[in-house]
């Protein structure tokens, strides 16, 4: 008996120490990495970076307020050119243009958010897909042109780096990036954790119940898309000034589903998996393009040739059903389902 | 679908059905906007200048160069993928020949998914990673022109784009940088010297679609008629691509007055414009932009005995055409399809421009010898004499200088008589 409570008491400190452990370590790993390789893995380390806070984006909204959204590419693209646009035409410097990205898509997602609260499940899917399409239209429009550079879209000069002979231009960016990204998941990791946090479940799992309780079902599902809204635009943002370009073509509906898939696969109520998310989107179409070369190369010419340019969409498919049955939860609830799992049996240990 | 019962782990399986179709709505979505068409030539006689070989240049080693590029493999403009194949097919054959002075080349062509910032990232991993000595022959006019200043900073040449935008040809800003297929603006001047020449009376109506692409056509007028221009073109009229339809711009047009249109679209405002035009029973003399010169996706869908008469610009042969089948350009065209990519559909325009800018390549790296130095392969793309392709139309040539960056700015007219495009006249220039 006594062993069991030693046990119970001990068992949330030894937790909290693992999970701290567990961060510092992916901290290491994020700061000294790029120290370490070529200037194109820093440039894909930066790439996913930026598709983790637009993941983090879609989580906080789809995740935990149970809104789901076709259509954060339309945000991604809205913070890319408001950057773009005060960066060249207003001559703003680089590291202001996604805090003003992210007011400008706050301020757009929230009276998105206001006008489509009464839109539920698969009709509200409906309407993010709409503004998802349009928005690259009407990027293209004469009336921007002067400011969006409409069809040719801009070319942007990429931040130098201060200090060139520590850190070179694509690893400055990298470390801007990643600070940018921390700070957005402190902010998001205590919002969640907070009272709004508390009221998105509370409408997600039941919204009757959440508005008897005194939740104010519009304003919070409208801040929500705003707060989800300006997590995407400084992604896009950041984004922008990682390419160097943008152009209408650079935000299809593709953008978001990317980013949909990123928090299916991560796990979509959680804010660490956001990080395996983006490394999926950004590593498994290249892996599966090389794996289905490999397996070409193996001695299956004849069916590699007929397939070779569909097998990687149909492996990432497949890779996609796999995933989805095999941990639902995505790779955070995995994570988690097996953590609880290795827990249970060290008490059961403990007690026999 | 309420979203009332999903727990906290689980709301997934609905998200994951929803994913996935969307992928395989827009997995559904291939469109095609290119198209070119004619024949041949053949021979050289440039310098090739023989100097050490520069074992500086990454890439190149004894036995092997390697090159680059970006393809829409997936994504909105997937059919464009035949292209990266068919360069990818030719270079195949030429390694199977002993390659080009004992150096086998190595495409790597890797899939940009038609996206800007995946072409950035996949352009520097062929440059950093996979240490290519130039790229060669990628794809889309924003792709290329995201990577453009990266490649330019690095001195890297990015050769025959397959774009038909001007701005390729600008070798004071860009000196790294060559498209290879007649751009827009060459192919309205061309029109332009043959409306001056056969149809200096012509009324002319111009509908174009409102972005770069339709401006360089009306660009192109202009260079060409200069203070004719406002005499010549009586009427222009533009549509945006999101335009359900062009019909009033045509009614617009028609009641100008004019008995020449120049249609300068992309493949679906272009059969609606040809099945409008004769729906109204306006007869104009018509001509048509290149992109939309596909009997298959262009002239069926609008009606094959609708589109007689029409009149386009063609640089490369008309695999379509019958009299084409004994033409030993096409013949020999066909035989390395039969061999090299016999999953390809060898009368697919896409296929036969990679087989054409394939042989440009080809030439270019002969000319270069033994000296694989950046600066020698650019300046050989820029010094092509009268080189003539096997597949392009009879009579162009393609030449550059250290000015002039347009291989091609040659095309010979062509019109559609209810099964093919008929060449007439004689090979037009634009400069």
């Amino acid at each position: 008996m006594t062993v069991v409570t030693t046990a119970a008491s001990i068992t949330p400190v030894r937790r909290f120490d693992q999970r701290m452990l567990w961060l510092a370590a992916l901290l290491a790993l994020a700061i000294l990495g790029p120290l370490l390789v070529s200037d194109y893995h820093v440039f894909q380390a930066t790439q996913i970076v930026v598709y983790a806070v637009a993941v983090l984006g879609l989580n906080l909204l789809t995740g935990f307020s149970g809104q789901i959204s076709l259509g954060n590419g339309a945000f991604f693209a809205l913070g890319s050119y408001v950057a773009v646009i005060l960066l060249s035409k207003a001559g703003v410097p680089y590291w202001i243009t996604p805090v003003a990205a992210g007011a400008v898509c706050f301020g757009a997602g929230y009276l998105f958010g206001r006008s489509a609260a009464r839109l539920e499940g698969l009709y509200l899917a409906l309407a993010t897909f709409a503004l998802a399409t349009a928005f690259p239209q009407i990027l293209k429009l004469e009336l921007f042109e002067r400011w969006t550079g409409g069809n040719q879209g801009v070319v942007l000069s990429k931040p130098v780096s201060p200090i060139p002979d520590l850190l070179g231009n694509d690893q400055w960016l990298y470390y801007y990036c990643l600070a940018v990204a921390i700070a957005l998941y402190i902010v998001a990791w205590n919002l969640v954790r907070g009272r709004t946090g508390r009221a998105l479940v509370a409408l997600r799992d039941h919204p009757v119940a959440a508005a008897t309780m005194g939740v104010n079902v519009v304003s919070y599902k409208s801040t929500a898309f705003g707060v989800s809204a300006m997590y995407t635009g400084v992604a896009g943002a950041l984004g922008a000034l990682a390419a160097g370009f943008i152009s209408p073509d650079s935000f299809t509906i593709l953008v978001s589903i990317q980013i949909l898939v990123g928090g299916v696969v991560g796990g979509i109520t959680s804010i660490f998996g956001t990080l395996f998310g983006a490394a999926f989107i950004q590593l498994v179409p290249d892996l599966t393009k090389k794996l289905s070369e490999v397996a070409g190369a193996l001695g299956m010419p004849a069916l590699a040739s007929k397939l070779s340019d569909a097998a990687p969409a149909v492996l990432y498919g497949v890779l996609l059903i796999v995933f989805m049955m095999v941990m639902p939860g995505g790779i955070a609830g995995l994570v988690r389902s097996a953590r609880a799992r290795l827990t249970r049996t060290r008490r059961n240990h403990v007690k026999t | 679908m309420s979203k009332r019962s999903w727990p906290v782990v689980t709301p997934v399986p609905k998200l994951a059905a929803l994913t996935l179709i969307s992928l395989g709505l827009i997995a559904g979505c291939a469109k095609k906007e290119d198209g070119g068409a004619a024949p041949t030539g053949g021979g050289d006689k440039s310098a090739a200048k023989v100097a050490p070989a520069a074992p500086t240049t990454p890439g190149v080693t004894a036995t092997e160069i390697k090159i680059g590029q970006t393809m829409p493999y997936s994504g909105p403009a997937s059919a464009y993928g035949v292209i990266g194949k068919g360069d990818v097919a030719y270079f195949k054959m030429i390694n199977a020949k002993g390659g080009i002075h004992g150096r086998k080349i190595n495409l790597i062509s890797l899939d940009d998914s038609y996206s800007p910032p995946k072409a950035v990232e996949q352009t520097r991993k062929l440059v950093e990673s996979d240490g290519v000595a130039f790229i060669f022959n990628s794809l889309g006019t924003a792709n290329v022109t995201a990577v453009q200043q990266y490649l330019n900073d690095k001195k890297i040449p990015q050769l025959f784009v397959a774009t038909g935008a001007e701005k390729w040809a600008n070798p004071s800003k860009f000196p790294w940088t060559m498209g290879w297929q007649p751009s827009y603006r060459v192919e309205a001047k061309i029109y332009a010297r043959y409306l001056q020449k056969e149809k200096p009376k012509a009324k002319v109506c111009v509908l174009f679609q409102n972005d770069d692409f339709g401006k360089d056509y009306l660009a192109g007028l202009k260079d060409i008629l200069g203070d004719g221009y406002e005499k010549m073109v009586i009427k222009t009229a533009s549509y945006e691509v999101s335009d359900p339809t062009v019909d009033s711009q045509l009614v617009t047009l028609q009641g100008a007055g004019c008995d020449t249109l120049i249609t300068a679209a992309t493949p679906k405002f272009a059969a609606q414009t040809i099945r409008k035009i004769f729906d109204l029973g306006w007869k104009p003399f018509h001509i048509l932009s290149n992109v939309s010169v596909s009997i298959a996706s262009v002239l069926k869908p609008a009606g094959l005995d609708k589109s007689v008469g029409i009149v386009t610009g063609a640089y490369l042969k008309d695999p379509n055409d019958p009299n084409m089948a004994t033409d030993p350009g096409m013949a020999e065209y066909r035989a390395w399809v039969k061999e090299w990519a016999p999953e390809l559909d060898p009368n697919d325009n896409s296929l036969l421009f990679a087989y054409g800018v394939s042989m440009t390549m080809v030439k270019v790296l002969e000319q270069c010898g033994d000296d694989l130095s950046r600066e020698n392969i650019m300046k050989q793309a820029a010094n092509l004499n009268k080189f003539t392709i096997s597949i392009a139309t009879p009579g162009t040539e393609l030449t550059t200088t250290a000015n002039d960056f347009h291989p091609f700015s040659q095309m010979q007219l062509a019109k559609f008589n209810g099964t093919h495009y008929e060449p007439f006249g004689e090979v037009l220039s634009a400069d």
